[in-house]
Order: structure tokens, then sequence, then C-alpha cells
């Protein structure tokens, strides 16, 4: 940003000029900082703080910084005791596997949609798109009985990683994010690999996927964030604790243990999603709708 | 490279039995199950619009669609002017506004079941709860939050408020880049002032954004669930039963077996009213959206 920028925007080149305005932009900006600091940061500090607090403190001056020390037995105790680290790990593995399904259904089925585009393209794309105009709920217990008791196979998926796995695959928002990418990819690229004998499966392996990491990337991000946040759906189909994630078993294991070393699991479980956001942050903020506002 | 072989079904097959198995035949068989009367022991049988007759005569019913309406005007009125003014103030921002935009969006990457329960303990009645303490620096309080039934349905607003702003947050920052600035030079040219300016050029540039993200809370709000189940249970005195509660309820909530032809029968209805408010939306604002 260069002097230029100042007046390009809500306040013009000459009202900048007046001080009276820079000083009450100068306020208000510094005021709304202090709002977002507050508001967005102070709750995740507070947790924070208060892993780290012993749970005495916390119940009878919930405001203070450590009046009797730190607790940093809180997190071991969250960690050993109530076994997040078990939860933990089972989290990943949901996360990894939901990732893995969702990004080969989006990268094949947008390959298919639109390189190869058949000439049935057309109805599947409808199909897809009138997916997303169904809520979500209308699915929940058609999709449960499925799982449950599943047409052709006789065998329940109940408990079975595959109950939360394969339904994480069926996002028509990947699909047509990824097909979008697809189709602004250069034609004659693929015209070239096919002069020089590249079938399907290496045009989308050697060519296709290299070329598609940027959407690759903003997908992955946001289907391992989404089944970190899942709660519902894997609440209804593992229903044994030794497999259930972190956000699953958060509720059970305040009950079970002392309000220091929940709040202690509860930071845990915020870590990998924050550390991420601040590691991808970018791909966070364009990914919901920023695109194009990070000009030069 | 136009296919239709055996090649591209072949691609298409992860995506065709995906959808097919875990998309479009859950949502027919919705539709069929609403119908039915089944408990997964006995063989099903078709009952017609009984389920959905007996779901109209629940009293819970009226109850449950007064709560939902309730929070989604609420999260309306809270909730959405907040994003709105706060990223045409950010989108003034010339230094470190990325910052901004991440501290405005942090609360969305917490997992939902952490930001609940979270603010669960700072809702804590007692006089030393987080919230109440603070109140109580300037001699407010202590108040119930979630434990009374006035109170209960507005403190699940506002954190759900504060979970959900940074997203809209930021669709409002990508759209202000698209404003076009030369009208504001000429306002200024014209002396018209910050908030002539914000009220005349930001907003109408901006309505077709505006008419989206309301549409789309509103369907969002419309399907509350983790704040009631998590929060309340539906409680104090059904005050924070919510439709997605009830149906959640009907299927799950009964050790003895799920009344599953009452829970798809609701949820057809919820879908139903949800199509029939957007199609009715859209028409009402295209003549506004499109001007």
């Amino acid at each position: 940003m260069n002097d230029d920028d100042f007046g390009r925007g809500l306040i013009s080149q000459s009202e900048w000029r007046r001080p009276s305005v820079r000083w009450g932009v100068g306020t208000t900006q510094a005021l709304l900082l202090v709002a977002l600091v507050v508001f967005g940061l102070g709750p995740i500090l507070w947790l924070a703080k208060s892993s780290i607090t012993p749970t005495i403190d916390t119940i009878t001056n919930p405001m203070s910084f450590f009046p009797h020390g730190a607790a940093w037995s809180n997190l071991r105790e969250a960690w050993t005791t109530v076994h997040v680290g078990r939860y933990f790990w089972n989290t990943v593995v949901l996360a990894f596997g939901s990732w893995g399904v969702q990004i080969v259904v989006a990268t094949t089925g947008g390959f298919a949609l639109s390189v190869l585009s058949p000439t049935y393209a057309r109805v599947i794309n409808a199909l897809l798109l009138g997916t997303l105009f169904v809520p979500t709920v209308v699915l929940l217990v058609p999709l449960y009985i499925e799982i449950v008791r599943p047409p052709l196979i006789h065998h329940s998926f109940i408990d079975s990683y595959w109950a939360v796995w394969l339904p994480a695959g069926a996002s028509a928002f990947n699909v047509v994010i990824v097909k979008r990418f697809f189709d602004n990819l250069p034609r004659e690229i693929f015209e070239a690999a096919r002069i020089d004998g590249a079938g399907p499966f290496r045009l989308f392996w050697s060519i296709v996927l290299p070329m598609s990491k940027p959407i690759v990337g903003v997908v992955s991000i946001f289907a391992v964030l989404a089944s970190w946040k899942d709660f519902l759906w894997p609440l209804l189909v593992l229903t044994n604790p030794n497999e259930q994630p972190l956000s699953v078993r958060l509720p059970s294991i305040q009950s079970q243990t002392s309000l220091g070393v929940f709040l202690a699991a509860m930071f845990i479980a915020c870590l990998v999603p924050i550390a991420g956001f601040l590691v991808f942050q970018r791909s966070f903020l364009r990914g919901s709708g920023l695109g194009g506002a990070v000009k030069g | 490279m136009r296919g239709g072989g055996l090649t591209t079904l072949v691609f298409l097959l992860p995506l065709l039995f995906i959808f097919g198995a875990f998309s479009w035949y859950p949502i027919v068989r919705t539709v069929i199950m609403s119908l039915q009367h089944t408990n997964l022991v006995q063989p099903a049988t078709w009952v017609g619009f009984q389920n959905f007759e007996r779901v109209w005569h629940d009293p819970l019913f009226p109850i449950a669609v007064k709560n939902t309406a309730y929070f989604a005007a609420l999260a309306l009125v809270f909730g959405y002017p907040i994003p709105l003014i706060a990223a045409v103030l950010m989108s003034e921002v010339r230094k470190r506004r990325g910052i901004y935009s991440a501290l405005a969006y942090l609360p969305v990457v917490i997992p939902p079941v952490v930001a609940v329960l979270l603010w669960k303990t700072f809702y804590d009645a007692s006089s030393t709860g987080a919230f109440n303490t603070i109140l109580g620096w300037v001699h407010l309080g202590p108040y119930p939050w979630l434990q009374s039934q006035q109170w209960a349905m507005p403190s699940l607003v506002l954190e759900s408020t504060w979970a959900n702003a940074g997203g809209t947050v930021i669709i409002y920052l990508a759209a202000l880049t698209g404003v076009q600035t030369e009208l504001y030079e000429a306002a200024s040219v014209d002396g018209a002032g910050l908030l002539r300016k914000v009220w005349h050029i930001t907003l109408p540039q901006l309505r077709g954004i505006l008419l989206v993200t309301m549409i789309l809370q509103i369907i969002g709000t419309a399907q509350v669930f983790l704040e009631p189940y998590l929060f309340t249970s539906g409680g104090p005195a059904n005050a924070t039963l919510t439709v997605l509660l009830l149906i959640y309820n009907y299927a799950f909530g009964n050790s003895l077996g799920g009344d599953y032809g009452n829970a798809t029968a609701l949820s057809l209805m919820l879908a139903g009213f949800l199509t029939l408010f957007c199609l009715f939306y859209l028409r009402a604002t295209r003549s506004w959206s499109t001007r």
C-alpha cells in the first residue's frame, strides 16, 4: 500500500487531509481493533489461561490471573487420565479418512465432468447442484438407518469409521468448485498431451492433478476443518467411547473430571484448528470469499 | 476430449457411488419413510400422511416452531448488522488489515462444540461465573443466563453470533473491494459526508450480497441444533426446544426405539417450508436486487 491508496476508498483525499477526519478514523480503527481482540481473541485467551489454572481459582475468581500459581498438571491429566490423547488421535484418523474420500470424489468426479465431459454430464451436474438445495437435516435419519441396516449388505456399519468417512465425500460444493477450476485450465495442454499419446489416466495423474494444487489445497483445508468440527454425525454412528473423536467426547468429559482438566481438554481440541488457521490464513480467508480482495 | 466410454465411467464411479449411496438415495428414502411406520424391528407399513398429522398435533410442535422463529429473528436483529458494520469499518483500514480479518475469523475455526461448552462455562449463573464477574464490576447482575426461560434463548443467540459473524465479515470484505470508488470521489465533490456515502453508495452496491447472506443466515438458523442441544437440551421448560432438536428427539431421543416416521415427516416439513420461503424471498426481492 502506498500513499496513493489514501483517498481511494470511502474517505476522499481532501477529507483525509483534515486532521479531525484523520483523528476520528484513527480512533475508530483503534476501538475496532480493541473490540476484535476482546471478542475474537478474548474467549480463546481465557480458555488458554484457565487450562493451566487450578480449578478452584477458575471457579471462585474466573477473571484473575493465576492468584495461586499455574497448574500445568491440568494439561497432563487431560491428555492421560481423561484419555484426551486417544480421542485426539481418533479425531486425526477421522479427519484424514474424510479428507481422502472427499479429495478422491471431488478430483475424479470433477475431471470426468469437466475434462472428459460425457454427453450425460449435464444430468449428473443437475443432480449434484440439486443436493445443494436440500437441507442436511433431511438426510439425517435415512442416512442413519442406512448405516444401521445397509441395503444389499447385511452388516451394520455402526462403530466403523467408514460410516463417517464415506458420507463425508458427498459434498457437492467440493465437486462444483473443483470442476470449475478444471474448466478454467487451458484446453490446449490437454490436446497436446493427447497428441503425445497420453490417455485419460495419464492426463489426470500427470497433468491435471499437478496443475490443481491450489484448489486441492483449499478443499483439503476445509475438509479437515469440517471433520474436526463435526459433532452430530459421529455422535450418532460411533457409539463406542474409545472410538469417538474429541468433539463427541467433550460433553461427557465435562461430567467426569474437574473444571480445570475439562478446560485443558477443550484447549487441546482448539489447538489444531487454530494452528492450521495461522499457517494457512490466506487460503482460509480466500476460501471463505476473500478471492481477489488481496490486490497487489 | 468428449467421450462417454468406459474410462469416463471409471472416473465417475467414486462420485456416483458416494452421492448415490449417501445423498440421492437418502433423499428419496426420506420421502418414503415419512409415509411409513418404521421401527427397524417389524417390516415397515404404509400409513399415508399419518406421520405428518401426528407431528402437526404434537403439542411440542408449535413450541418448537415458535422457538426456532424466535432464534432466527434474534439472530437477524443482532447477528446481521454486526458483520456489516465491522466489515465497512475494516475496509477503511490501510495498514495490517490482515490482523483485523484474522481476529474476526478466529472464532469461526474454533470447533463449535468447544465454543458452546466454553460459553456454557461463561454463562455460569453463580455470582462468580465469568460473565457475572465482569458485569459485577459495573454492579450488574448476577444474571441467571441459561437457567431462565426468558434469557436462555438470547444467550444462545449471543454465542451463535460470536461463532458465526467472522465468516460473514470475510464475505462482506470481499464484496466491498468491488465497490466502485469513483462514486465515492464524485460524492465527496458534491459534499456528501461519511454516513451518507455509506448509505447511498456502499450499501446499494452491496445489496446483492446482502440479500444472499440474509437468506443463507435464515436457512442456517432455521436448522439450529448444536446450541440448544448442548447448552440447555431444549430447556428450561422447553424454552429453547427448536425444530431440529424435536426431530432429533423423535428419532434418537427415546432409548426404546426411534419414531423415524415422525422425524422424517418433520424434516420434510422444514425443508418444504424453507423452499417455499426461498421462492417467496427471491420473488419479493427480485426487483430490488437487480434494479
